[in-house]
């Protein structure tokens, strides 16, 4: 290394030109252009000419005609639509590069203790390889409001139910006339013990039924015995028709699953679910007379998961697939730093009775600081121009809630806006935004030189 | 006593680290799985239940959708039109970059240093800043809707990194290497073809794909810049994204078409790729 440094500051084109004659030396030069040539048309007349011509048309209004100085930066921050973009991007630089930063170093450590650190590291690296239009279509379909087809609500959906119960008849209704419906949706009846009471429900269509329910006729005419209160909870509709409203006809199911409560003077003496004939039974009951009560929980409506893909969850989920790409180059490249630390720091560290967390605490991770700041840095740039995610994973109505700098410049020139006055504006903005890394690079690679 | 207290302990932490480790891998492998499954089912199938009711009705699985998909003129137009975009693209920005390069390095021109700290303040130049006056520029060239129009695009935004990625580079070459090779009379051109290109080529080869997956994962430029007849697969797909849930069978397998190309060339150059990604970062 040192040896090609010291070879570089000896060598200067101009020390190898100067053993040669002029005729030779314009020749030289000459060659030296035509290699240059090409990539100087190109950056001229594709870069650095559309900056300075941005620059210009930002000046000037939607048509491009008239000269309104700095008219479109203020239109910037008073039009709701950039001003939402410019406070999305504010969240997304924010929020991205420090939960992938943070990521990344928790990773990159844990993953330096398992042997199948590479295996780990293919796999998290590979999304980087790919496009943000494939991963929006992936996100797209995780995200999806539908838990039978998000993977995300269906896990959230299975959680919920796992801890809340479903609810099983949802469309059921209470036979009017026969049922007392409570304003809070639950239906009751009332009945003594040593009866056997009927209540018909209606609402839910024989193929909702659930499996293995099986007529309720039987069970309704069963004789309830002294203290015990039995009953029937049932679908008072025979399939064909021909059946009577109120009366447990032949072919009628029961509802099985149901939560039935027996109620005295407002408190809830006994609960029980039914059987798959829709019976139930309550014993071991004071004489009296108790409210049958079938409550709310039956009737609710399904839980159907997060809306993630929402006007207030848009943004988060979008950073969330973001996460997916990038977290395997954050944990890499914070991974390489790792390896460069010095091992007997960390060693000493440890014969001292260090734990593992004040090792990472105390010299991990203020070692690897200028890594973790390198890493922060280049996300940061990176997601000032997040683009194509937002655009493919926001859903038309939702476009809006999630527009960013870079969407919204898009949108302002070419997408319906036509405002290429403002568009241009905006496009300078997201240069602005990058110009410190523009210096940054610049001085380091000047430095670098010397 | 405490150094056995510390094994159980140093254990379990492994044991949690491993079960932590797994379940984020899981978490990372999922949505793909998801997107792979979900190309393999019908669209009835789809509506019916989520991708992995599979897991217990693999009947649902074919490959009917990827035949259609290659019946599908649009999609195919689509795929040819993204690697007559993405190869020459390439092969442009590795060709001017490394003469760029080259020049920048070991040849002595007017304004040599300055120019090339042009090329680094270029670096980070947003793309987006490019697209109205390019646009402009193109009609008037009659380059607009053009394949050639899109390439040129992605070869002017891929070289500032490209130059400045093979410049430092070939600037480490020994000096003495290339004095002996002006010595024995060789002209510029062959030691740049039989001398420095062949030493360059991890630095090349990192470039290359770095380049490639750019360009073959671009939708913006395309998005503008190329036609009904030139677009490529990710503005084709990006077209049909307003009828998301009706029509996964198509974009689906199409999503898997664009992405698989890519994650071959990343398992295939590994090395190259992680390297060409970490150095292209900046951009």
């Amino acid at each position: 290394m040192t040896a090609t440094t010291l070879v570089k500051q000896q060598a200067g084109p101009r020390a190898a030109g100067e053993a040669r004659g002029r005729r030779s030396r314009r020749r030289a030069r000459l060659i030296a252009l035509l290699f240059v040539f090409p990539a100087l048309l190109l950056l001229g007349a594709l870069v650095v000419y559309p900056v300075l011509f941005s620059v210009g048309r930002s000046f000037f209004d939607a048509s491009g005609t008239r000269f309104v100085g700095g008219d479109n930066y203020a239109e910037m921050f008073r039009d709701p639509a950039t001003l939402k973009a410019i406070r999305n991007t504010a969240i997304w630089v924010v929020v991205a590069p420090s939960l992938l930063t943070g990521l990344g170093l928790i990773l990159a450590v844990l993953v330096e203790k398992v042997r199948w650190a590479t295996a780990f590291k293919l796999l998290l690296f590979m999304p980087m390889a790919v496009s943000f239009l494939a991963a929006g279509i992936i996100f797209r379909l995780a995200y999806d409001q539908d838990p039978n087809k998000g993977v995300l609500n269906a896990a959230v959906v299975s959680v919920h139910d796992a801890f809340e119960g479903t609810s099983s008849y949802p469309t059921a209704r209470g036979r009017q006339g026969l049922l007392t419906q409570d304003h809070d949706g639950s239906y009751r009846t009332t009945a003594a013990a040593g009866h056997t009471v009927t209540l018909p429900m209606v609402g839910v269509l024989p193929k909702d039924l659930p499996k293995g329910a099986e007529p309720a006729d039987a069970a309704a005419s069963r004789k309830a015995g002294p203290g015990e209160l039995r009953g029937v909870v049932y679908l008072d509709f025979t399939p064909g028709g021909g059946g009577r409203q109120g009366r447990v006809d032949p072919k009628e199911s029961g509802l099985p699953g149901m939560q039935v409560q027996a109620v005295r003077d407002g408190h809830t003496v006994a609960s029980t679910t039914t059987a798959a004939d829709g019976s139930f039974r309550f014993s071991g009951l004071r004489a009296g007379s108790y409210t049958v009560k079938l409550p709310e929980s039956n009737f609710a409506p399904p839980y159907q998961g997060v809306s993630w893909l929402g006007p207030t969850l848009v943004t988060p989920a979008i950073i969330g697939a973001y996460l997916w790409i990038w977290t395997g180059f954050a944990m890499v490249l914070i991974g390489a730093g790792l390896s460069a630390l010095p091992r007997d720091a960390l060693e000493a560290a440890r014969m001292d009775g260090a734990n593992e967390w004040q090792i990472f605490r105390r010299i991990t991770v203020p070692l690897l600081a200028p890594v973790l700041t390198v890493v922060f840095v280049t996300l940061v740039i990176n997601v000032m121009k997040v683009f194509d995610l937002v655009y493919i994973i926001a859903p038309g109505p939702v476009q809006e809630d999630a527009t960013v700098l870079a969407t919204q410049m898009w949108l302002v020139s070419f997408g319906g806006g036509n405002n290429q006055g403002l568009g241009s504006a905006l496009g300078v903005l997201l240069l602005l935004l990058v110009i410190p890394a523009m210096v940054f690079n610049v001085r380091r690679f000047r430095r670098s030189q010397r | 006593m405490n150094s056995a207290m510390n094994a159980i302990r140093r254990g379990l932490g492994n044991g949690l680290v491993q079960a932590f480790l797994v379940v984020i891998g899981l978490v990372w492998l999922t949505p793909l799985a998801g997107l792979f499954v979900s190309s393999l089912r019908s669209a009835q199938d789809t509506a019916k239940g989520g991708w992995w009711t599979t897991l217990t009705s693999p009947g649902q699985l074919s490959f009917d959708n990827y035949s259609a998909l290659l019946k599908n003129s649009g999609m195919t137009q689509a795929f040819w039109n993204t690697v007559l975009i993405s190869v020459p693209a390439t092969t442009l920005v590795v060709v001017i970059a490394a003469l760029a390069g080259y020049a920048f390095a070991w040849l002595d021109f007017p304004l040599r240093e300055p120019l090339f700290l042009l090329v680094v303040a270029l670096l980070v130049v947003p793309v987006q800043i490019g697209l109205l006056p390019v646009a402009k520029l193109f009609g008037a060239l009659g380059l607009f809707g053009t394949i050639p129009g899109v390439v040129l695009f992605h070869v002017a935004y891929g070289l500032p990194f490209a130059v400045f990625l093979l410049r430092n580079y070939f600037a480490e070459m020994p000096k003495e290497m290339l004095e002996a090779a002006r010595m024995d009379g060789g002209s510029e051109w062959r030691i740049f073809t039989r001398l420095v290109l062949p030493v360059g080529r991890p630095a090349i080869a990192s470039l290359a794909i770095f380049q490639f997956l750019w360009v073959w994962n671009d939708m913006l430029v395309a998005l503008l810049f190329a036609d009904s007849s030139s677009q490529p697969l990710t503005v084709e797909l990006q077209s049909q994204i307003r009828q998301f849930g009706s029509n996964i069978d198509v974009l689906a397998p199409g999503a898997f078409l664009s992405l698989i190309v890519p994650v071959v060339v990343f398992f295939a150059f590994q090395r190259h790729f992680v390297q060409g990604v970490m150095a292209g970062s900046v951009k």
